[in-house]
């Protein structure tokens, strides 16, 4: 009996030594990107088990803000991290930020029009006038024009948007902005891009799933989601018109087009408003993991490195089957450049 | 008499010797009530403390300003103070005559004892089902509901400001309709108490004068009970301008004044949970100028059904 017990406590013991041999890593921000980072945290748990990497999807600005105050190991940005901001974590969270472009997604315009299964086309102005409110019904011409045989109903157009600031929706608007004095002036206070539009019209949801069930139970609605959330959710995305003329389906296919041209600045931090390529899609961005050039814990430091190193290479397979894209090769080697300056 | 006198008994053993100690029961007492008063205190002080800059920066302003714009530093919540008013009022004006029904008929005999306690249990435990679990409910239930007759409604009476078009589901009526059921069982249940406080006597004496029911009901009770029937609608009405996560997966989330109850809207609650987690520099402060305003509309709302719930039953116990 006593030697069982033993036996039990020795076992005990050394089980406990291992779980003090683990290594836990936090990191928080983005929900754009929140379910693939998930899937490579339980993926890599299988790689390397006495790591484990904990990520909360609790949105880029508050995950810019708890890495800058060093409550996190990483943080997530789809917006990356300002100049002032880096500066910042120099000051607090001690030293160098390192941006690593893990992966990339498209942003689409879901939509919800009975009798309108997929594949309705949107030109730049339609899409714009839309949003801010000058185009209210869905029979309207600027939206027939452009689809020709298709049964468009006359049903108020109900324009679905972000109630929280929102990385998804800066990188949205940065790219209509960009071409449209108007809505830059209407939704973005005339900035260039906005975490929070000023949006005229609408109904407004928290989150990209917020957005996704206001989306799915209001016919009539047209609203901009992550292009993952819209997959999972089977809502009919609206082919956009790009710069070059031509209307482009969102897919991870037509995401990466638009990524194989892209050239990265020597900080990696790259925002693509208006791609310019015959079959690019249109709305495309970069997501960012925010990391300490230097670790004060040799052990996190390896954790963090031997992640995202994970991330780069074997996690980009998994993307595409969560609706991510597969980043350039060009763009890993140098993402893993900048990871090598990691310590 | 003092300690000692006490002492002074002889003493047989049984009796123990009386010795002044600090009583620990009282002081745990006066510490726990101390620390709550406190924590409220706190709590006030660390959000004015917050808000300081944006009371500074927009003053009054705040309160009148009609654009909520982060991207322009430019925060005014009219539109979202008068979302809060209107919603709370309408909840109210759907729950009060349906919570008074229930309470009067919970209250007299019109159904045996058993079933009017099950009716009464069933009202009650509508308090108890989770805010968001309303929330779904509205979304599945009333938001399509609304769309289909608000576009029937707009169609017939769009002359009126308050049924104009365009027809939104998500709007000031279906976050109204669905914090009606939500502010019913404090209604009812205040009520319910308030009625049954009535004197007997007072009903008999309505009934030798030859009064019928109906007459006693309307004429002596409601009467009688009315004080108590205020407080309940206003600590209805506190609890319905608290309200957070069913109102904002169901009004829109939009900071624009118009004045169609079909048309998306906010309260001050569904704009704190909304855009708390990512506000940034003076927007968090302005967040906390709400929040602020928020607490003391509350706070005036609960201590104002209080005071008239205590008048009341001060009024009723007089009557005995």
């Amino acid at each position: 009996m006593n030697r069982t017990l033993l036996a039990a406590a020795v076992i005990a013991a050394s089980a406990s030594m291992n779980l003090g041999a683990a290594t836990a890593i936090n990191g928080s921000g983005a929900t754009f990107p929140a379910p693939l980072y998930m899937r490579w945290a339980s993926d890599f748990k299988k790689v390397d088990p006495n790591v484990t990497v904990n990520y909360q999807g609790i949105g880029s600005g508050a995950g810019v803000t708890q890495f800058i105050q060093g409550i996190t190991d990483f943080g997530a940005s789809d917006v990356a991290m300002k100049d002032e901001e880096i500066l910042q974590a120099r000051t607090s969270a001690g030293g160098r930020t390192v941006m690593i472009p893990a992966t990339a997604g498209s942003i689409v315009l879901a939509y919800n029009v009975p009798g309108v299964q997929s594949g309705l086309k949107l030109t730049r102005d339609a899409y714009v006038s839309i949003l801010v409110g000058d185009i209210k019904s869905w029979n309207a011409p600027e939206i027939a024009k452009a689809n020709p045989g298709v049964n468009l109903p006359n049903l108020p157009i109900t324009v679905v948007t972000r109630s929280d600031a929102s990385g998804t929706t800066a990188v949205f608007t940065a790219h209509c902005a960009e071409f449209s004095a108007k809505f830059n002036d209407i939704v973005c206070g005339g900035k260039g891009s906005t975490k929070s539009g000023t949006w005229p019209v609408g109904v407004a949801g928290k989150g990209n799933d917020g957005v996704t069930a206001l989306i799915k139970s209001t016919p009539g609605a047209i609203g901009y989601v992550e292009y993952g959330f819209a997959a999972n959710n089977k809502l009919a995305m609206a082919q956009l018109q790009n710069k070059a003329g031509n209307f482009i389906a969102p897919s991870v296919e037509s995401a990466a087009t638009t990524l194989a041209s892209i050239k990265l600045p020597a900080n990696l931090r790259y925002f693509i408003l208006d791609p310019k390529g015959a079959n690019d899609y249109p709305i495309v961005t970069f997501t960012w993991l925010l990391l300490k050039a230097t670790y004060a814990d040799a052990a996190k430091g390896a954790a963090v490195k031997a992640f995202v190193t994970y991330a780069l290479t074997k996690g980009q397979a998994t993307a595409p089957s969560l609706g991510y894209v597969t980043l350039p090769a060009e763009v890993v080697t140098k993402a893993q450049a900048a990871l090598a300056t990691v310590k | 008499m003092d300690g000692k006198s006490i002492t002074a008994v002889p003493s047989s053993g049984l009796v123990r010797e009386y010795r002044p100690r600090p009583d620990l029961f009282r002081a745990g007492c006066w510490i726990a009530s101390g620390a709550t008063v406190a924590l409220l205190g706190f709590i006030l002080g660390e959000i004015l403390f917050k808000a300081w800059p944006a009371i500074c920066k927009y003053g009054f302003g705040f309160l009148t300003g009609i654009q909520w714009a982060p991207n322009r530093d430019s925060f005014g919540v009219l539109p979202v103070l008068i979302g809060t008013a209107a919603s709370s009022f309408i909840a109210l004006l759907f729950a009060l005559p349906l919570g008074l029904a229930i309470a009067i008929f919970l209250s007299e005999n019109f159904l045996p004892p058993t079933i009017r306690q099950t009716i009464r249990f069933v009202v009650e435990l509508l308090a108890s089902i989770p805010s968001v679990v309303y929330g779904l409910w509205g979304i599945f239930i009333v938001v399509p509901l609304v769309q289909q007759y608000g576009s029937i409604l707009a169609n017939k009476f769009g002359f009126l400001p308050i049924f104009s078009g365009p027809v939104y589901g998500n709007s000031l009526l279906t976050a109204s309709l669905v914090l009606a059921l939500m502010v019913l069982p404090t209604i009812t249940a205040i009520s319910r108490n308030a009625l049954i406080a009535v004197p007997p006597t007072l009903r008999e004496a309505s009934y030798a004068l030859g009064a019928t029911r109906w007459e006693t009901i309307l004429g002596v009770i409601l009467p009688t009970a009315a004080p108590g029937i205020v407080a309940s609608t206003i600590l209805g009405l506190g609890r319905a301008m608290g309200e957070t996560m069913a109102i904002a997966m169901l009004i829109g989330n939009s900071q624009r004044l118009t004045w169609s109850l079909l048309s998306p809207s906010n309260t001050l609650s569904a704009l704190l949970a909304n855009q708390f987690a990512e506000a940034e520099g003076i927007q968090v402060s302005a967040l906390m100028y709400a929040a602020l305003l928020l607490v003391i509309m509350t706070l005036l709302v609960n201590i104002a059904g209080e005071a008239v719930l205590r008048r009341a039953q001060r009024t009723v116990v007089g009557l005995k």
